[in-house]
């Protein structure tokens, strides 16, 4: 499978990222490149094999439920959370105004 | 006093606790190697005053009597992709340039706690994507070693070029790294240090500018086998903030350290005999073998079938993952934030990120957007993570006949710098030889083994089974100690 200008155009604001059209224009054939050589991929048989996305067997652990378990991923440090926003605002990220 | 900045971590820390010197006159003796090598551009900020701070605390803690650290007294090196409480953590990006943490990463915070002190940040490639250091928004690293007969900056390996180049360079005993497919091993064998990222799991990512979470893994890279124990000993354990961390004691790897392999097997895996492989990478392999013979090994044969699905797997898994990952620089919590005058949210998050991210970071994440659009993501993201799974179970059954697994770190020494930067693929296959025991989740390291023809490093790597960093790090061991590898690049800095 290829990618013509239109598609990555697609994907780039799919991806929320802004390209102008010498930037999509250099990003074609990039991309071409590196999917055809991925495509050898479809040679391998995977009949019966299960996809991997956890590769050292590990099961996900509960804990009790209290409050501020680890103090730093608790609660209580809103001004920590701020203090490296572009536009912080009455205590919440500002950003531009949203009109649907 | 001899020069403190040629010394390993194992050195400094024992040459503290007798009182040979004191950790002030390390600390100093390395803020002023750092001072002095800006060439290199090796650290993207420096941070004397954290270095020497952790050194007095040392001093008097040596005072007073108590017991110190398995670090103590060591400064060393922090890649950047470590967020460090009130030091700029970027990730070597434009889009986290100016991102003050206020948190400690667990690994940075195990290192501190056990006496290392900082001496800066190390730059990388951006977002730790990259094999030459070359895609820093900070500007390229150098690696202190030239080829014979030529002045051209060359390149110390990636992601992790900063620590590569600082380590080789003697401006650090040691340095951290992260590797996702090859990201330690590569630039240590470029520069001619040892370097070992450990079990998937054994240290914690919290805290770790995430690029691909099922690959990520933080591990030491240093001058030798001994001083990797060490440090790997200091950053592993078990974190509930991580949900992939193991829950498993941390063995004492330094005083485990065994290069007696009588009785102990060592696999060659046949299907990295690859074209394109430089003949004095193949040639520093059967000397690998002669070595670990030597140690007592039997070296037996080997197949890994998969082997060269690995790397198309690696380029379809890590950009998936990545652009998922990357989607939290948006302009709203911190970093960069580009508005364009009266654009709205969307436009924001797009200006944002075309002006944050860096090409080839780009380049990723469009190919993972891709991978794992409707359409198209049974085609190749389910397919490559299936590849994965056999490329795990070739090393499951490989593992049945032998203990490790010895192979060459790279197929090729360092190159230039600027010449490898035409097609991004020839950049990616660099990592061939590295990326399947990264989508193994296996314990791999590579041990510098000689020069080449030019007086460039060439490392071998090892490969153990989960959970044996030991087996990794004896067979390490046992090269380094027949390898004598004692060359250093020529100060030029």
């Amino acid at each position: 499978m290829s990618v013509d200008k239109a598609t990555v155009a697609k994907i780039a604001s799919l991806a929320r990222i802004r390209m102008d059209d010498a930037a999509l224009e250099r990003m074609v054939p990039e991309l071409n490149g590196i999917l055809q050589w991925v495509e050898q991929l479809g040679e391998v048989d995977v009949t019966g094999i299960a996809p991997m996305a956890a590769v050292i067997p590990n099961t996900l652990r509960l804990r009790d439920d209290v409050v501020d378990a680890d103090p730093l991923t608790g609660g209580g440090r809103g001004s920590d959370v701020l203090a490296n926003a572009p536009a912080a605002e009455h205590g919440f990220f500002g950003v531009p105004k949203v009109i649907e | 006093m001899s020069d403190l900045t040629q010394l390993g971590v194992k050195d400094i820390r024992d040459g503290v606790r007798a009182g040979d010197f004191t950790a002030r006159e390390v600390a100093d003796s390395f803020n002023a190697a750092v001072a002095g090598a800006a060439a290199l551009n090796a650290f993207i900020v420096t941070t004397p005053d954290h270095a020497l701070a952790a050194a007095d605390k040392v001093d008097a803690a040596r005072a007073a009597g108590s017991e110190l650290g398995a670090m103590a007294g060591v400064p060393i090196g922090m890649k950047d992709l470590f967020a460090t409480d009130g030091v700029q953590t970027t990730a070597a990006s434009h889009i986290l340039e100016g991102f003050i943490p206020r948190y400690e990463s667990t690994v940075s915070q195990k290192l501190w706690d056990a006496g290392a002190g900082m001496l800066g940040k190390l730059n990388l490639d951006q977002f730790a994507m990259g094999s030459s250091n070359e895609t820093s928004y900070f500007g390229n690293v150098a690696s202190p070693w030239k080829k014979a007969g030529s002045n051209a900056a060359m390149s110390p390996g990636g992601s992790s070029g900063g620590s590569s180049s600082a380590v080789a360079a003697r401006l650090a005993p040691a340095a951290t790294g992260t590797d996702t497919g090859g990201s330690i091993r590569q630039p240590a064998a470029f520069t001619g240090i040892c370097g070992i990222k450990p079990t998937y799991g054994r240290c914690s990512r919290w805290g770790v500018v995430a690029f691909a979470s099922s690959l990520d893994q933080a591990g030491p890279m240093a001058r030798s086998v001994e001083d990797c124990a060490i440090m790997l000993g200091a950053m592993a354990g078990f974190d509930p903030k991580d949900s992939t961390s193991l829950q498993l004691p941390v063995p004492d790897w330094e005083a485990a350290l065994n290069a007696d392999l009588r009785g102990k097997k060592v696999g060659i895996p046949r299907e990295y005999r690859m074209d394109g492989t430089d003949q004095a990478i193949l040639d520093s392999w059967e000397q690998g073998k002669e070595w670990l013979r030597d140690a007592g090994a039997e070296i037996v044969d080997v197949s890994l079938p998969h082997t060269k699905y690995a790397l198309p797997a690696y380029y379809i898994v890590a950009p998936a993952e990545a652009s998922s990952n990357l989607a939290r620089y948006d302009g709203v919590r911190y970093g960069l934030r580009d508005l364009p005058d009266g654009s709205g949210l969307q436009d924001m998050y797009a200006a944002t990120r075309a002006a944050g991210f860096g090409d080839e970071v780009k380049r990723r994440i469009l190919i993972g957007t891709y991978v794992l659009s409707a359409g198209f993501y049974d085609a190749y993201y389910t397919q490559a993570q299936k590849v994965r799974a056999l490329v795990a179970r070739d090393f499951e059954r490989a593992f049945q006949d032998c203990d490790v697994i010895l192979a060459p770190t790279t197929p090729t020494a360092s190159f230039p710098l600027g010449s490898m930067n035409e097609d991004p693929l020839t950049m990616y296959l660099n990592d061939v030889f590295a990326v399947p025991a990264s989508l193994a989740g296996l314990p791999a390291m590579s041990v510098p083994a000689m020069l080449n023809e030019h007086g460039l490093p060439l490392g071998l790597q090892l490969v153990g089974k989960p959970f044996d960093e030991q087996g990794v790090l004896n067979a390490g061991l046992a090269i380094q100690q027949r390898a004598g590898f004692v060359a250093k690049p020529e100060k030029w800095w």
